[in-house]
């Protein structure tokens, strides 16, 4: 059951080419544009780290919590065609129905690492395997609360305001976590990306760029984040069954 | 074998075992202009195999009483049970198929992926290509579901419908945006789809299809029950006519002890009379009252019909 819609799901995804185009295309479009012509600089602004690596970790964060959360767009979507009732009268069960966009929402986040991946390695980015295969898994974890919280968003808010929604969802927490610039190591604004789950998706993708796994105080946040979005989530679908 | 006969293992105790029951089933809506009253007390019970008629005006509370059989709404008040399990239950253990209202289907995907899909998240489903064919949409079964008519969106929910081999099928207004051909096409499949022991609960407005396809006729006006018949019966109370003719200074009474007539009234010179069989009373009307003039044969709306049988206009 699991794999078969899953499967539907891909599909669906793979095939609305304007979706695709932007949700795949934008963050990787902005990394060339803003690393390609920097490519000669070795020390980035005195971090002591090449354009291309610091700005292929920062886009990485970027365009899998973008992936991870045009979930929500897509549900949205579905509820307005009536897809999301429709679905309700088949036996497939609530957690079948939230592992289905947990995955659909992965392979998403996964093509992006790949392509920007790819930019980066052909704009010079070396990293050691070690170092990569870290990265990748911290991400991959980190990610987990953007896949509650876009599900989360898609089943409160409707199509005429998923946009806003989401967009602003993922400027708030790119900007509060660090996405966009460093955010310091103390001060107000630091503990408050502290408590923010991009805050440790920028840390894990820094990995990839000489920095540190994350210490139990990113777990904590991480797993509170995953938990509270995934009972507010159930609670969203099982709630959103009105007529669109 | 029709592909439609039901599971054999299935089959006895289908027959036998319980139906659908809704007891004291209430629900509002708190709406701008106060609240709306949408179902107000519903009991009905239905008996395995029964094909069975919601028939109504718009906002009769027909798809507010099909969102409570199916669980995608909770009463304020009041039990629903679908073979004796709650809606919820029934839906996830594949026993109910339904055709919903809403919307169009889902895009991006083919008529045929789409009822796979469906066929793949019921635990004993038709052969997607046997569902394809009773449906008879093998020519719409790779278009891409964004692609087609209103009528065909239709045909495609059925097939999805039925695909999961329910026992319940639940159709809300099936079909509207059909065309007389497709409309025909589909009452054909859904009563070779009841036949086999299989309980199809359908709402509509058109009092032609309920007297057709249905055993049974529910009649719902302003959330609750104004009837509960068979469609003969059904017929008789709605599907009255009006006779109208020209026939000054007669007297009301008179007119209305004529064989079929059961209600007179005057406007001016005009009269109408409401029929309990037009035939008969134009016949009868005809030998009393040769002068009349202008006449005409009206069929009441189910709106009229509705208003006359709610408010207790009815003898």
């Amino acid at each position: 059951m699991t794999a078969a819609y899953t499967r539907f799901e891909l599909l669906r995804m793979f095939r609305n080419r304007r979706f695709t185009v932007f949700a795949f295309g934008f963050p990787l479009v902005l990394y060339l544009l803003i690393a390609g012509p920097n490519r000669g600089t070795h020390d980035l602004g005195g971090s002591g780290l090449a354009a291309p690596l610091y700005f292929m970790v920062g886009m990485l964060t970027f365009g899998t919590m973008n992936a991870m959360l045009a979930s929500g767009t897509r549900i949205a979507a579905e509820k307005s065609v009536g897809w999301n009732r429709q679905l309700r009268i088949t036996p497939l069960p609530p957690r079948l129905y939230f592992r289905t966009k947990v995955l659909t929402g992965y392979a998403m986040s996964l093509v992006s690492m790949a392509l920007l991946y790819g930019a980066g390695l052909a704009l010079g980015v070396r990293i050691p395997a070690g170092q990569w295969l870290e990265m990748t898994w911290l991400i991959l974890v980190g990610l987990l609360p953007f896949a509650a919280l876009g599900i989360l968003i898609g089943h409160i808010v409707n199509t005429d305001s998923i946009g806003p929604a989401i967009g602003g969802s993922t400027s708030l927490l790119a900007f509060l976590g660090g996405v966009w610039y460093p955010i310091g190591n103390h001060g107000a604004f630091h503990a408050i990306g502290e408590a923010l789950p991009s805050y440790w998706l920028v840390q894990a993708a820094h990995v990839g760029a000489g920095g540190h796994a994350w210490g139990t105080h990113g777990w904590i946040v991480l797993a509170a984040w995953t938990a509270g979005a995934t009972v507010l989530a159930r609670r969203a679908y099982l709630r959103d069954t009105q007529r669109a | 074998m029709s592909v439609l006969a039901p599971a054999p293992e299935a089959a006895p105790e289908r027959a036998a075992g319980p139906g659908l029951r809704l007891q004291g089933l209430t629900k509002s809506f708190r709406g701008e202009r106060g609240t709306v009253h949408a179902v107000a007390g519903l009991d009905v019970s239905i008996a395995p195999g029964e094909t069975v008629a919601l028939l109504g005006p718009n906002g009769a509370g027909k798809s507010t009483t099909i969102d409570m059989l199916l669980g995608l709404l909770d009463p304020d008040v009041g039990l629903v049970e679908v073979f004796d399990f709650s809606p919820h239950d029934a839906v996830a253990a594949g026993r109910v198929g339904a055709m919903l209202q809403t919307g169009s289907l889902i895009h991006d995907v083919t008529v045929r992926e789409l009822i796979a899909v469906t066929a793949s998240l019921y635990p004993r489903p038709l052969d997607v290509d046997e569902a394809i064919r009773v449906t008879g949409i093998g020519e719409i079964a790779e278009r891409r579901t964004q692609k087609l008519s209103g009528g065909e969106t239709q045909r495609a929910r059925f097939a999805a419908a039925l695909v999961g081999n329910p026992e319940l099928l639940v159709l809300d207004e099936p079909t509207v945006a059909m065309d007389v051909e497709a409309r025909r096409a589909f009452w054909s499949t859904m009563r070779e789809f009841a036949m086999h022991g299989r309980t199809v609960v359908f709402a509509t407005h058109y009092l032609e299809e309920a007297d057709a396809y249905a055993d049974r006729v529910i009649l719902m006006a302003q959330g609750r029950i104004v009837a509960d018949a068979p469609p003969t019966e059904i017929k008789a109370m709605v599907g009255r006519r009006h006779i109208r003719a020209t026939l000054p200074r007669v007297d009301l009474v008179s007119l209305e002890s004529l064989d079929g007539v059961s209600r007179a009234e005057r406007r001016g010179d005009a009269i109408s009379l409401v029929c309990s069989d037009s035939d008969a009373a134009i016949r009868a009307l005809l030998l009393r009252h040769p002068e009349a003039r202008d006449l005409e044969i009206v069929g009441a709306g189910l709106e009229d019909a509705f208003i006359e049988l709610t408010t207790g206009g009815n003898e």
